[in-house]
């Protein structure tokens, strides 16, 4: 009786999925789907190197303040870091000192003391970076109607983040004359536009990107250690600094993981042996000797 | 329970024997797990999956009481509470990229502890009980992960949460208030949020106490084996400890070293970036993908695409929830005496020839965007998952000729058995 019950049911799901199967592949085949612009011209991220890529990775604390630097100098006048301390800047090898003159020079959300109103005041080692709208609707108004989104897990937030962010910055480029493996894009999307208040760049998803380039020219940011600052350059570095950003532990992390390993593979090797020599008397050496004696 | 043979628990010392008589715990233990356990000597590698699930359901339990320590399930903390256990915990990141992983392990090894009794069988008389549990286990863990995913309150939690809980929304006439009811709001928001909350603490010792049930169910008939030949003799079995205490101990020492791996080096691997975004009711994300584990039932989910009768979108969640239930049938559906699948060879050809190419390509439809080919490939596979069990089964089930069966677990192993004689231990058993 189950079984009967069973057969009449599988034949009814069966039949009702065919019959979808049926209809789709019928629509499928009779009006196949468009390609579109966003579809064909879509670039996914180029590879950039890092030094903390890899198992065996470390940060280049250099390049870290180098990355910091683009961020406060250019970044930092759409887009926030609200999960990062000044404290934490410690990471990319400043002193005490430092950090606390460095805070300061940031203006965070305060509160007058005297009459209570909201203010500003210069930034301590505990605040957070601030972020540079009050609100939304601000940062809306500010930016063609989209929302700069806060960086700090940005590189998380997208699939191969570090890559995707550099190759973004870097990926701005002319729609009249972009092309993949010789397919203009202009001759497949005659009618692709760039809407006003837009910038084209095959890296974002919808190939036109509310954030103008950001970084437009060699030399727009002086760097201490004497680095030339290209767009290339400018580009990688601040990537870096905001995966350290979106992962300070990761060093840490991947470090802790090989000790894991180590003992896990060590306590794997004395198990094995222990299991070898007491499953011995009771495997069949082999046919021709007589079974175990225990 | 137990076999005739099987060692008796012996106090060693005054102390010992004192606990016995007032709560004979250790004896429990030894008779469960120890030396008083006689277990067939022939098991493989897949008989270690029940033990590593037991430790996959404790990693949890410790992982997740550490990171509720630290967690808030308020919509407008909850996101900077997890990240305030990756940066400022002590260990935070450990805990959370453990037990976040964990939970896919978890499914990795219920996956390989399910598939070990489908291939063997092990789900027939007398095991039914135990099988039985275990698929109650199964739905609880996927109550439990689904809710889990939701307490970070990123974009896949908020998206997730909205998709599952409006499939509710597909039961006719009383749909939407069900789907109210559960969320505590006609959206994902804190009321939702504390439930899940409070329901993903509660589940997992549900499952535990499940677990014990199952164990218990287990200890009645003893494991089955490989061969599928029950045990008959003392020399069919050994006792679980040491043998099978160190065996289980270097399949954990396996399992462990590729778990690290990826809690160490590749922690976001088997997640979706988009839950490192704010849950924004306001933004849709372009493909809402459940994790990896519930990609199959996905596919199911989204492969009814046609109304008939009733609804698509009802056929869809009717199917879905089906495809786990009639796992609870097995049983009674397969009706072949012999189980394991190593001596049936019709059963064996639609086993790895018709079901797993049509799980394979339900787990990749799942977890791709809904557009052909993927859904018609999906089609084709829900139709042949429910063709397997409910109809192929019972047949094949019922009309192949199973091939010769050793004698015993011993001759199996040793190719020589004497046969039983008068006053030894037999067990009447298959
Ligand atoms: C003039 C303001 C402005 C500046 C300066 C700026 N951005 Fe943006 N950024 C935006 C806006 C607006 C968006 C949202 C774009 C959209 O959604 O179309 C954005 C988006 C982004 C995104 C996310 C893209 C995505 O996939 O959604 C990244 C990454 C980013 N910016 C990085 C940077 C970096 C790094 C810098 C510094 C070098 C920078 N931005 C400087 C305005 C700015
Ligand atoms: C929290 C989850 C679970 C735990 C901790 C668990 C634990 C165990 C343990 C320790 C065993 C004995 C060792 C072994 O045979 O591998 C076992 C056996 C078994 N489990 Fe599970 N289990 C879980 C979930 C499930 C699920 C989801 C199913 C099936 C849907 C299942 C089906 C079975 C069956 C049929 C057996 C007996 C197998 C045999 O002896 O051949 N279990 N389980």
């Amino acid at each position: 009786m189950v079984r009967l019950i069973s057969i009449f049911v599988g034949i009814g799901f069966a039949f009702v999925a065919m019959v979808a199967f049926v209809i789709g592949v019928y629509g499928w085949a009779t009006e196949p789907t468009e390609k579109t612009a966003e579809y064909t011209f879509h670039l996914y991220p180029r590879d950039f190197q890092f030094s903390f890529e890899g198992p065996f990775g470390r940060w280049d604390q250099v390049e870290l303040q180098r990355g910091y630097k683009v961020y406060k100098e250019v970044c930092a006048a759409c887009h926030g870091l609200e999960f990062v301390a000044f404290r934490n800047l410690a990471d990319l090898g400043y002193s005490e000192a430092q950090i606390k003159a460095e805070a300061a020079n940031w203006q965070v959300p305060g509160i007058d003391p005297v009459t209570g109103e909201a203010t500003t005041r210069p930034g301590t080692p505990t605040d957070y970076f601030p972020s540079p709208y009050p609100n939304d609707v601000a940062a809306r108004a500010a930016n063609n109607n989209a929302i700069p989104p806060d960086l700090s897990l940005i590189t998380k937030a997208r699939p191969n983040g570090t890559d995707y962010t550099a190759s973004l910055l870097t990926g701005y480029t002319d729609p009249n004359t972009f092309q993949i493996d010789g397919k203009l894009l202009r001759q497949e999307f005659p009618d692709f536009t760039v809407p006003e208040g837009l910038h084209f760049n095959p890296y974002f998803h919808s190939l036109n990107i509310a954030m103008a380039p950001p970084l437009t020219s060699t030399g727009q940011v002086t760097y201490d250690d004497g680095t030339e600052a290209t767009i290339r350059q400018m580009s990688h570095d601040v990537a870096a600094f905001l995966t350290w950003a979106a992962e300070p532990k990761m060093i840490e992390r991947k470090q802790t993981g090989w000790a894991a390993l180590g003992f896990v593979l060590f306590a794997t090797v004395l198990a094995y042996l222990a299991k070898q020599q007491i499953w011995a008397p009771v495997k069949p050496k082999n046919r021709k000797t007589k079974p175990n004696a225990s | 329970m137990s076999f005739p043979w099987a060692k008796q628990y012996q106090p060693a010392n005054g102390f010992t024997k004192w606990i016995d008589e007032k709560l004979p715990l250790p004896r429990l233990v030894y008779n469960a797990v120890g030396a008083g356990y006689p277990v067939p000597r022939n098991l493989n590698y897949m008989w270690n999956f029940g033990v590593l699930a037991g430790f996959c359901l404790m990693m949890q339990i410790v992982t997740g009481v550490v990171l509720a320590m630290h967690y808030a399930a308020n919509a407008q903390v909850a996101f900077a509470s997890v990240e305030h256990i990756m940066r400022d915990v002590n260990w935070g990141w450990l805990m959370r990229y453990a037990h976040a992983n964990g939970a896919s392990f978890f499914f990795v090894v219920i996956y390989l502890h399910i598939f070990r009794g489908l291939f063997y069988s092990s789900y027939k008389a007398p095991r039914e009980m135990i099988w039985i549990l275990g698929v109650v286990i199964f739905l609880l863990m996927m109550a439990t992960a689904f809710m889990g995913y939701v307490l970070p309150w990123g974009q896949m939690s908020f998206w997730g949460a909205k998709v599952i809980t409006g499939l509710f929304s597909a039961i006719p006439l009383v749909g939407e208030p069900i789907q109210v009811w559960l969320l505590g709001g006609y959206a994902p928001d804190n009321a939702a949020l504390n439930r899940f909350y409070s329901l993903h603490f509660l589940l997992p010792f549900v499952i535990a106490g499940t677990v014990i049930l199952h164990i218990w169910a287990l200890h009645i008939p003893g494991s089955s084996n490989p061969t599928g030949v029950e045990v008959k003799s003392e020399s069919d079995t050994v006792p679980f400890h040491p043998y099978y205490t160190v065996k289980d101990g270097f399949g954990l020492g396996i399992f462990l070293l590729v778990f690290f791996t990826f809690v160490f080096f590749l922690p976001n691997f088997l997640g979706h970036p988009d839950n490192y975004i704010p849950a924004n009711p306001l933004s849709t994300p372009a493909h809402i993908v459940p994790e990896w584990y519930f990609w199959p039932f996905y596919a199911i989910l989204r492969a009814f695409t046609t109304d008939f009768i009733i609804s698509a979108k009802l056929w869809g969640v009717i199917a879905m929830f089906a495809s786990i239930l009639i796992w609870f049938l097995l049983p009674w559906l397969d009706r072949s005496p012999v189980r394991s699948g190593h001596y049936r060879p019709l059963f064996r050809k639609f086993f790895w020839f018709g079901f797993m190419p049509a799980l394979l390509v339900l787990f990749i439809c799942g977890g791709a965007p809904a557009e052909q080919p993927y859904i018609m490939l999906s089609q084709l596979a829900t139709a042949y998952y429910f063709l397997h069990f409910l109809v192929i089964l019972p047949i094949v089930s019922a009309m192949e000729t199973p091939e010769e069966l050793p004698y015993s677990i011993t001759q199996a192993v040793l190719h020589s058995d004497k046969k039983p004689v008068l006053g030894e231990n037999t067990s009447p058993a298959v």
